[in-house]
C-alpha cells in the first residue's frame, strides 16, 4: 500500500479476524486456541482484580481499591442505563446516599449485622430511590439526568435542615466488617458478578426489551410492553448497585453522613465511562480502577490536582474519544489495514 | 356473535391547539374486513389510527373492541388487546438483527400467552419463533438477511419488519398506516398477496393508503376523510363515483380512470 497517499485517497479498512468470526457462534469451544481466545481477556481481567489486595501493600492504598470498586458499581450502573436503557443518570450520589444511610440505620437503630444490612439496604434503597425517580420515568435525556441529579442535593439539605439521622454530624458507630480481607474480596467479587450478570442480562430478551426502549420506545409500546415498567426495573438493578455500594461504604468508614450525598459519586461514574468506553461495560469499571487512584495519587499536587485531573480527562477525549475498551476490542477481534479509494 | 363489529369508533374527536383534526368521525369495521381509510394529505387518517391505539388522547368520543370499550387506554394495553398497527415513518430498532427486533413484541403478555412461556410454545425459543414470522413475511430463512442489523435493511424490508411486529403479537386487527409507501411497484406487487394472506388467517386489517389502486384490489370498504371529517364510506367503487370524493382528491377527473385501468 502506497504511503504517499492523503486522506482523501485512502480509507483504513477494517476486517474481522478469523478467529472472532469462528469463536462468535455456538461452536466456539472446537479448539485450544479458540477457547484461550474467548477466555484469556476475562481471565485476564479477573485475575488482575482477584490479585489486587494481595498485590497492594499499603493499608492506604488498600483502601483506594476498595474506593475503586464501588465507584466501578456506579459506572456499571451508569453505563447499563445510559447506553442499554436510554437513561442518563447523574444519581450516582443520591444512590450511595440512599444505601449508605439504609444500612447504617439498619445497623445502629435495628442492631442488624453486616450480613443482612448489604443485602437488606441494596434492596431497600433501590425501592426507595426507583418509587421517588417514578415521577421523572417518562423524562428522556438532560430532563432526566436533572431530576436525578435534584435528589441528592435535595436530600443534603433536608438531612442538614431537619438535623434528622444525625445531622451534619452523620451517623456514628455503625459496625464495619470482621476483618479487612473479607472487607477487600467482597467488593471486588461483587463488581465481578455485576458486571457479568449484566453483560448477560443486556443480551437476554429482557435485556433486548431494555434496548429496544433506548432504540424506539413508541414501537416497544406498540409492541404491548410498557415502558415504564422496564425503565422502572432498569433503574432499580441500577440503582441497586449503588445502593449497594453506599451501604458497602458506610460499613467501610463505620460512618454515615452527608458526605456521601457528594457530587463526585454523580461524576465521576459519566468520567470513568468516557474513559473506559461507554457501551462495553466492563470499559467503565477499568476507567474507575484508573480514575480514582489517580486521583488520589494527585492529592499530592495540592489544589493543583482538578488541573492534572482535567488535562487527563482532556487528553482523553481529545485523543481517545471512544474509550479503552472500545479501542482495545477492535484491535483484539479485528485488523487494519489501508486500501485506496 | 359475527353481527357484532370487532372495532367501532363513535364519533373521534381531536384538535391540536387550533387545528381540528379530527371533527366526530365514525366507523365500523367488522371481523374478517379490509376496510381502507383514504384521504388528501393532512386529513387526520394518521392522527385517527394514533386515537384508536391510545398513542394521542382523543377529546371525546369512544372506541369500542369487540364490544369492550378501550377509549384511552394506554398504548401497550391495547396492543395486548390484538389490536395492533404499523408506523407510517417505520420504527425499528436500528441497532438489534431484524429477528432480534421480533423477541420485543415476543416478550410482551400476550405473545407469551398465546405462544407458551417463551413464546414459542414447546417447540423453542423466542429466537426461533421470530424467523418462523420473519419467514412467512418474506425474509428468506436461509439468507443473511434476519441476522442483518436493522439499519442496514432498505426500506422494503424494514415495512415488512413493522407488519412482523404486529405478526408477532398475534393480533385480532392490525391498522396498517401506508405499508406500501416508499415501495417499488415490484414490491407492492409482492406485498399484495401477503396483505391477501394476513386477511385469509382471519385477521382484520384497517389500512391507510395513497397506492389506491392496490388499496381497492383487497380492501372490501373504504372511508374517506378530508380535513378531519368523514365524507362518505362505502365499497371502492361506490366511494370513488362520490362527487365530494372527487372534489377532495382535486377535483381530478382522472382518478377514477387512474384507480380502475388495472
Amino acid at each position: 500500500m502506497d504511503k504517499n497517499l492523503v486522506t482523501g485517497e485512502r480509507r483504513k479498512e477494517r476486517l474481522d479476524r478469523g478467529i472472532k468470526v469462528r469463536t462468535e457462534g455456538i461452536y466456539a469451544v472446537s479448539s485450544l486456541q479458540e477457547v484461550i481466545y474467548l477466555f484469556l481477556p476475562r481471565l485476564i481481567l479477573i485475575a488482575g482484580l482477584l490479585l489486587l489486595p494481595i498485590l497492594i501493600t499499603s493499608l492506604y492504598w488498600k483502601r483506594v481499591v476498595s474506593i475503586a470498586a464501588i465507584y466501578a458499581l456506579l459506572a456499571l450502573g451508569f453505563d447499563f442505563l445510559a447506553h442499554f436503557v436510554g437513561l442518563v443518570s447523574l444519581g450516582g450520589a443520591f444512590f450511595i446516599g440512599v444505601g449508605g444511610y439504609t444500612a447504617a440505620l439498619l445497623n445502629t437503630s435495628l442492631g442488624l449485622p453486616v450480613t443482612l444490612t448489604l443485602p437488606l439496604a441494596t434492596v431497600g434503597g433501590a425501592l426507595i430511590c426507583t418509587l421517588l425517580l417514578l415521577p421523572a420515568l417518562p423524562l428522556r435525556g438532560v430532563y432526566f439526568a436533572i431530576v436525578t441529579l435534584m435528589y441528592p442535593l435535595a436530600l443534603m439539605r433536608i438531612i442538614e435542615a431537619l438535623n434528622i439521622f444525625g445531622g451534619t454530624d452523620g451517623i456514628l458507630g455503625v459496625a464495619g466488617f470482621p476483618n479487612r480481607w473479607v472487607e477487600q474480596y467482597l467488593i471486588i467479587l461483587i463488581v465481578i458478578f455485576a458486571l457479568f450478570g449484566l453483560r448477560r442480562l443486556v443480551n437476554e430478551d429482557i435485556g433486548l426489551v431494555f434496548r429496544g426502549v433506548k432504540d424506539n420506545d413508541q414501537a416497544v409500546r406498540a409492541s404491548g410492553l410498557s415502558i415504564t415498567l422496564y425503565k422502572a426495573i432498569a433503574v432499580f438493578i441500577a440503582s441497586g448497585l449503588g445502593s449497594l455500594g453506599g451501604a458497602y461504604l458506610s460499613h467501610i468508614y463505620m460512618w454515615s453522613g452527608i458526605s456521601q450525598f457528594a457530587l463526585d459519586f454523580s461524576v465521576i461514574p459519566i468520567a470513568a465511562t468516557v474513559i473506559g468506553g461507554g457501551g462495553t461495560l466492563v470499559g467503565p469499571l477499568l476507567g474507575c480502577f484508573f480514575l480514582v487512584p489517580i486521583s488520589e495519587w494527585l492529592r499530592e499536587f495540592g489544589t493543583l490536582r482538578i488541573v492534572f485531573y482535567s488535562l487527563i480527562l482532556m487528553a482523553f477525549i481529545m485523543f481517545r474519544s471512544e474509550g479503552i475498551m472500545v479501542y482495545a476490542q477492535r484491535k483484539y477481534h479485528q485488523f487494519e489495514r489501508w486500501v485506496k479509494v | 356473535m359475527s353481527e357484532e363489529p370487532i372495532l367501532q369508533a363513535i364519533s373521534v374527536s381531536k384538535s391540536f391547539g387550533g387545528v381540528q383534526a379530527l371533527t366526530q368521525v365514525n366507523f365500523t369495521v367488522k371481523e374478517g374486513d379490509i376496510f381502507g381509510i383514504i384521504g388528501p394529505n393532512g386529513s387526520g387518517k394518521t392522527t385517527l389510527i394514533n386515537c384508536i391505539t391510545g398513542f394521542i388522547k382523543m377529546d371525546s368520543g369512544k372506541v369500542f373492541y369487540r364490544g369492550k370499550e378501550i377509549t384511552n387506554q394506554a398504548p401497550n394495553q391495547i396492543a395486548n388487546l390484538g389490536i395492533t398497527r404499523t408506523f407510517q415513518i417505520m420504527r425499528p430498532y436500528y441497532s438489534l438483527p431484524a429477528y432480534k427486533n421480533l423477541i420485543i413484541p415476543l416478550f410482551s403478555p400476550r405473545a407469551r400467552r398465546k405462544g407458551g412461556w417463551r413464546g414459542g410454545g414447546k417447540l423453542g425459543d423466542r429466537g426461533t419463533v421470530s424467523i418462523d414470522i420473519l419467514e412467512e413475511i418474506g425474509f428468506e430463512r436461509d439468507s443473511f438477511v434476519p441476522y442483518k442489523l436493522a439499519s442496514s435493511l432498505p426500506t422494503g424490508y424494514l415495512k415488512r419488519l413493522e407488519l412482523a411486529r404486529c405478526l408477532a403479537l398475534r393480533p385480532d386487527i392490525i391498522l396498517c398506516d401506508e405499508v406500501f409507501s416508499g415501495l417499488s411497484m415490484s414490491e407492492i406487487a409482492s406485498m399484495v398477496p401477503l396483505i391477501e394472506k394476513l386477511q385469509m388467517d382471519g385477521i382484520t386489517l384497517v389500512m391507510i393508503e395513497h397506492r389506491l389502486r392496490e388499496l381497492f384490489r383487497v380492501a372490501n370498504r373504504v372511508m374517506v376523510l378530508n380535513f378531519g371529517e368523514k365524507l362518505t364510506e362505502g365499497i371502492p367503487e361506490e366511494v370513488m363515483a362520490n362527487e365530494k370524493v372527487k372534489e377532495a382528491y382535486l377535483g381530478s377527473e382522472k382518478l377514477l380512470d387512474y384507480t380502475f385501468e388495472a
